[in-house]
């Protein structure tokens, strides 16, 4: 499995960042280094092996369904690059 | 002489009122003064908010009111955010980004009474091994081969943090730990630190990279300066949901335990045969140091060990796509400008993501996008569950394991930056460990014959901290390790 320059283009949409036709080549020979040394998990045995995503033992921590932090807004659009009143702005979306 | 305190001789010395917080904080802020330029192991420092938080240690100490760390100077690594002070994770993206809040770690410290110097550099998300991604410029490892005077990486991605301790510009520093980002430069810089197990410290407020294997933990002189740093970081947080709810322990103490009647493994597939002679050597003397106090050495199997990089190459990159997703130049970091809202998204992310955090995202968006999921990363949680079942099955005959911590000592600065997957390297014998979640130090053990440091790695149960850090304490004493970098603070 070998990733060209259009599928390169395809995973930086998906990833959503911009990235140049020249750099397109470079990045494809990098991901591709990358990919075809992880190919020699192929060889482990997985027969009958579960999944484990996360660190092992864990159990949900549940919490009481209410509301239990906010009503600061100057606090959490203190960050904003850009806002208007108590929002946060965007280019127009809809016209 | 100052530089030459420990954090416990230094805590001791406050309490006997020998020195003041504030002239402990004052020597660490002109020393950094003197030396940051040359090392940029800091990218923010705070010398009035340090200056404030001794004076008001020095009228808590005034008062008997001695906290676990009261009047102790810290670095803080540019991961943790703290509230007021700009948080960067030494990424352009986040460059503007001043935190409303403070990190749990952080606060822990604060609550026994730690001072905050500023801001350690680190590799960009904790992205590296060699701290030359950060957006803010590499940092320069303080010491350098014998008779050669060019400048070599501290490793990473804990590089500010490391370089800050060995150089003597902080008594500790929080790091985290992702693949063996607290481990792989302590090693490089001659001094401690501890991964400690997967929900030990809270997570909340640290800028996330790969939320299943990040761990916070400490940077410190000596083992014993991070048992009581550990101490104090470590805690159940409810805001962290992935926190353990288990008991602190008094770690300092462990440090007194002993290893007589131990069990060490030594893991044969730790061994290459492109490992350099040196560190083979210095991997035995730490087995008979171990052996002479009184522990039993036995050879075992962790036959899943030589996969344990490409399965970190796929689950850390998915994690951080999906986390890294947040940075989209709306709610908060940089912005560039697009004519809509994708060409916004997609501007802010060119402009603000380095080389080596857009490569691990978009290797991340690959091996979870539909079609290559299963293949690539449900395979990669498989090979993780036989990694994690190596060590259960080798833990229920030994007590704790030591390894080297990384292949090699501190190489030079611009060197292996051509291929990433000879940097990936470097972790081959620390990202084991995240796998498992389970607690990994590393100890300075000795020099190689450029006169540079290395460090042996101690492995050890879930929440078994206290059984590593009396193996770690027994290597400490029997390496008696005194050498000290080329550049540090004097006086």
């Amino acid at each position: 499995m070998s990733l060209d320059p259009a599928a390169v283009r395809r995973i930086a949409k998906l990833a959503r960042i911009r990235v140049d036709d020249a750099e397109l080549p470079v990045l494809a020979g990098e991901l591709n280094s990358i990919l075809g040394w992880i190919e020699q998990l192929n060889e482990v045995n997985i027969d009958g092996v579960a999944p484990l995503a996360g660190a092992p033992g864990m159990t949900q921590a549940l919490r009481a369904d209410v509301v239990n932090d906010g009503g600061y807004p100057e606090r959490v659009l203190a960050n904003a690059p850009d806002r208007e009143g108590d929002f946060f702005t965007v280019p127009k979306v809809v016209e | 002489m100052i530089s030459d305190f420990t954090l416990a001789s230094a805590r001791a010395a406050l309490r006997q009122r020998d020195i003041s917080a504030l002239e402990l904080t004052n020597h660490f802020l002109t020393a950094i003064d003197t030396l940051n330029p040359v090392l940029n192991a800091f990218i923010t420092v705070t010398p009035d908010l340090a200056r404030a938080q001794a004076t008001a240690a020095d009228a808590a100490l005034a008062r008997g009111e001695h906290g676990p760390l009261t009047g102790i100077p810290l670095a803080i690594k540019d991961l943790f955010c703290t509230a007021g002070v700009r948080t960067t994770a030494a990424s352009r993206i986040l460059e503007p980004f001043v935190p409303p809040y403070e990190s749990t770690v952080s606060a822990n410290l604060l609550r026994d009474g730690a001072i905050f110097l500023g801001k350690a550099n680190l590799d960009e998300f904790a992205m590296g091994s060699s701290n030359a991604t950060s957006a803010f410029g590499p940092v320069i490892n303080p010491w350098t081969r014998a008779g050669d005077n060019r400048q070599l990486v501290p490793g990473g991605s804990s590089g500010g943090s490391a370089a800050a301790v060995a150089a003597r510009l902080a008594l500790g520093a929080t790091a985290t730990d992702t693949g063996g980002s607290i481990r792989q430069p302590a090693s490089f810089c001659g001094i401690a630190g501890i991964k400690p197990t997967y929900g030990r410290c809270s997570r909340w407020g640290v800028v996330a990279f790969a939320s299943s294997l990040d761990q916070a933990g400490p940077i410190a002189r000596t083992v014993e300066d991070c048992a009581i740093l550990l101490g104090s970081m470590a805690g159940h947080d409810p805001k962290d949901s992935t926190s353990a709810n288990i008991a602190v322990p008094d770690f300092a103490a462990a440090c007194r335990r002993g290893v007589k009647g131990l069990r060490i493994g030594v893991p044969r597939e730790y061994r290459s045969d492109d490992m350099p002679a040196e560190i083979e050597t210095m991997w035995q003397q730490g087995l008979s140091w171990l052996r002479d106090a009184g522990a039993e050495i036995v050879d075992v199997s962790l036959p899943h060990t030589k996969y344990g990089l490409a399965t970190y190459y796929i689950v850390a990159p998915a994690e951080a796509s999906s986390n890294l997703a947040r940075y989209d130049g709306v709610r908060y970091g940089a912005r560039t400008d697009g004519a809509d809202l994708i060409e916004l998204y997609e501007n802010t992310r060119a402009d603000g993501f380095g080389a080596e955090v857009k490569r691990r995202i978009m290797i991340g968006t690959y091996v979870l996008s539909a079609g290559y999921y299963d293949a690539y990363y449900i395979r990669a949680q498989k090979v993780r569950s036989l990694i994690l079942k190596d060590f259960t099955d080798v833990f229920a005959k030994v007590d704790a394991l030591l390894t080297p911590t990384a292949p090699s000592a501190a190489f030079g600065l611009g060197e292996r930056m051509e291929d990433p997957l000879k940097m990936y390297f470097n972790d081959v014998f620390t990202v084991p460990a995240n796998m498992a979640g389970i607690p990994g130090m590393s100890v300075p053990a000795g020099l190689d014959a450029n006169g540079l440091p290395l460090g042996l790695q101690v492995l050890g149960k879930p929440f078994d901290e206290e059984t590593v850090f009396a193996v770690a304490q027994a290597i400490e004493t029997a390496a008696q390790f005194t050498t000290q970098p080329s550049i540090r603070a004097k006086g």
